[in-house]
């Protein structure tokens, strides 16, 4: 196959709410290995089937590593400088995910759904005293997730005023300047720099205090690797969570057909959370690359060596593996979507997400029969500039 | 040294593909779920990483006495 053309401007514009940019599926027909050229850094490669997606994210050929400090293809001007361990490839990546996927296993995330379910109806009691309509994202999609992410790392759920702002601006790729975007970085640095200190002066047996614990006393990881990993922990724990729950009910609440469905039969939530997981693109622009250490084939394309590849968003939307892709259907057999990734960086929140994204949309229709969207559906407000999507308010009456 | 034994509980696992990456030598994904290349190996650290990691605590690694080396509980 040749690439003679000239290569495509990516991202392909500005996030429309939860649209898939139409470009992937063309792509995906015509030029499945494209050639697209980012704002900064130059050249790349675009896959779009979903086996192209899985072995970008799962070979080992394509790194994470070389990444960090070059000036690759890229969205944003900032050069990608701080380590975390999304930019570490193995064998260095499982020594920092093993300390802390014990306290993220499906079986340990379970036994936190009846603390999940006790702080969904508390926000809920809230959100009635203060009456209909109200706003979602405030009520509950930032505030759950917040909370659990704060009792599971020990960070006190009343600094959640700054870490918030912080984590807003470090997630942004044009809504703030890069300035800007280093300095939400630098602060949340900071704040889990001052809370591994208090660590240091009474130990805890929180998630935080067992990485404190692997680096004073196993000398398991550097105490840059350490903080970085408290930040990235506290920021994906909430934003991914919350902003997918908002993107969740207002697919939700603008289908009615699918809402009567799961109304109907509240057994098949969790079935709804995984299609919403497939159906909703959550990246809102590009992200980071990741590079070939060697020559690899894609679907009949060489990627040389030192090249970058994008993923893209177009993973679950492949009719090859999943049959009239862009319709959500809760009875899809083996979903095996790609949301939380595949391979050695799988998201370590998945059965959290899970969990959390389950109960609160659950809890939601089982105790508000006639919830709708208090303003047309047109006019609910989506965040721009940013890593990921979500609506900026979600304004409902019951 | 004696041989360990890799299971994978198939039942269990969801197939992040996490396994598969990181040890590709000793895991592989068969209709998207994990299983072990072999059911014998040379002992090697790689494998105790992969069950440590597992979400699912799917895969089990026993020493030559049958006695668990990891996941830790
Ligand atoms: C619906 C919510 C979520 C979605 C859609 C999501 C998605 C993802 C994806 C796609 C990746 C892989 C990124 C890559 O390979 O480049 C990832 C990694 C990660 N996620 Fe999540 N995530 C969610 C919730 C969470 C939560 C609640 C946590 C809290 C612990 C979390 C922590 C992480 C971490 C630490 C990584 C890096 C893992 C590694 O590099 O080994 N995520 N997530
Ligand atoms: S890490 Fe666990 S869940 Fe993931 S593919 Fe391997 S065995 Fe399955």
């Amino acid at each position: 196959m040749t690439t003679s053309q000239e290569p495509r401007n990516y991202p392909f514009g500005e996030a429309d709410r939860l649209e898939l940019d139409p470009t992937y599926e063309e792509l995906r027909r015509t030029e499945p290995v494209a050639r697209v050229r980012l704002p900064y850094g130059g050249d790349a490669w675009l896959v779009t089937k979903y086996d192209d997606v899985k072995t970008v994210l799962s070979d080992l050929r394509f790194s994470r590593a070389a990444v960090l400090g070059q000036d690759v293809p890229r969205a944003m001007p900032m050069i990608q400088d701080r380590q975390s361990i999304l930019s570490m490839d193995p064998p260095e990546h499982g020594r920092l995910r093993k300390l802390v996927a014990k306290g993220f296993t499906m079986r340990r995330v379970e036994q936190l759904r009846d603390r999940a379910q006790e702080i969904v109806d508390g926000l809920l009691d809230e959100m009635e005293k203060e009456g209909s309509p109200a706003d979602l994202v405030e009520a509950l999609n930032m505030p759950l997730p917040i909370t659990i992410i704060c009792e599971m790392l020990g960070v006190p759920y009343d600094d959640r005023a700054e870490f918030r702002n912080w984590s807003d601006r470090a997630l942004a790729i044009t809504a703030f300047t890069p300035e800007e975007i280093t300095a939400g970085f630098e602060n949340l640095q900071g704040y889990i720099a001052e809370l591994v200190a208090e660590r240091r002066q009474s130990p805890t047996d929180d998630v935080l205090g067992t990485l404190v614990t692997a680096r004073d006393e196993g000398d398991r990881l550097t105490e840059e690797e350490l903080v970085n990993f408290g930040v990235t922990l506290l920021v994906a724990g909430h934003e991914t969570t919350a902003n997918q729950l908002g993107n969740f009910l207002y697919t939700l609440l603008s289908n009615p057909d699918r809402l009567a469905e799961l109304r109907a039969d509240p057994d098949l939530v969790p079935a709804a959370v995984e299609e919403l997981l497939r159906i909703t693109p959550l990246g809102g622009s590009a992200g980071f690359p990741r590079i070939a250490t060697e020559d690899v084939e894609l679907s009949g394309v060489t990627i040389p060596a030192g090249d970058a590849v994008f993923i893209g968003q177009a993973g679950n939307r492949d009719p090859a593996v999943f049959p009239d892709p862009n319709r959500i259907d809760f009875h899809r057999e083996n979903n095996a979507h790609v949301a939380f990734g595949h391979g050695v960086h799988h998201c370590v929140g998945a059965p959290l997400a899970r969990m959390e994204l389950q109960v609160a949309i659950g809890t939601l229709l089982s105790r508000y029969p006639a919830l709708e969207l208090a303003v047309p559906v047109d006019e609910v407000p989506f965040k721009k500039g940013r890593l990921v999507r979500g609506p900026r308010e979600l304004l409902v009456r019951w | 040294m004696a041989k360990w034994q890799v299971q994978v509980d198939r039942e269990a696992c969801i197939g992040t593909g996490m396994c598969a990456s990181s040890a590709a030598a000793y895991f592989r994904l068969e209709n998207g779920r994990a299983t072990a290349a072999q059911d014998f190996i040379e002992p090697d650290d790689l494998v105790v990483d992969a069950a440590e990691s597992c979400p699912m605590e799917a895969i089990l690694v026993r020493d030559g006495d049958g006695a668990v080396i990891a996941p830790e509980v």
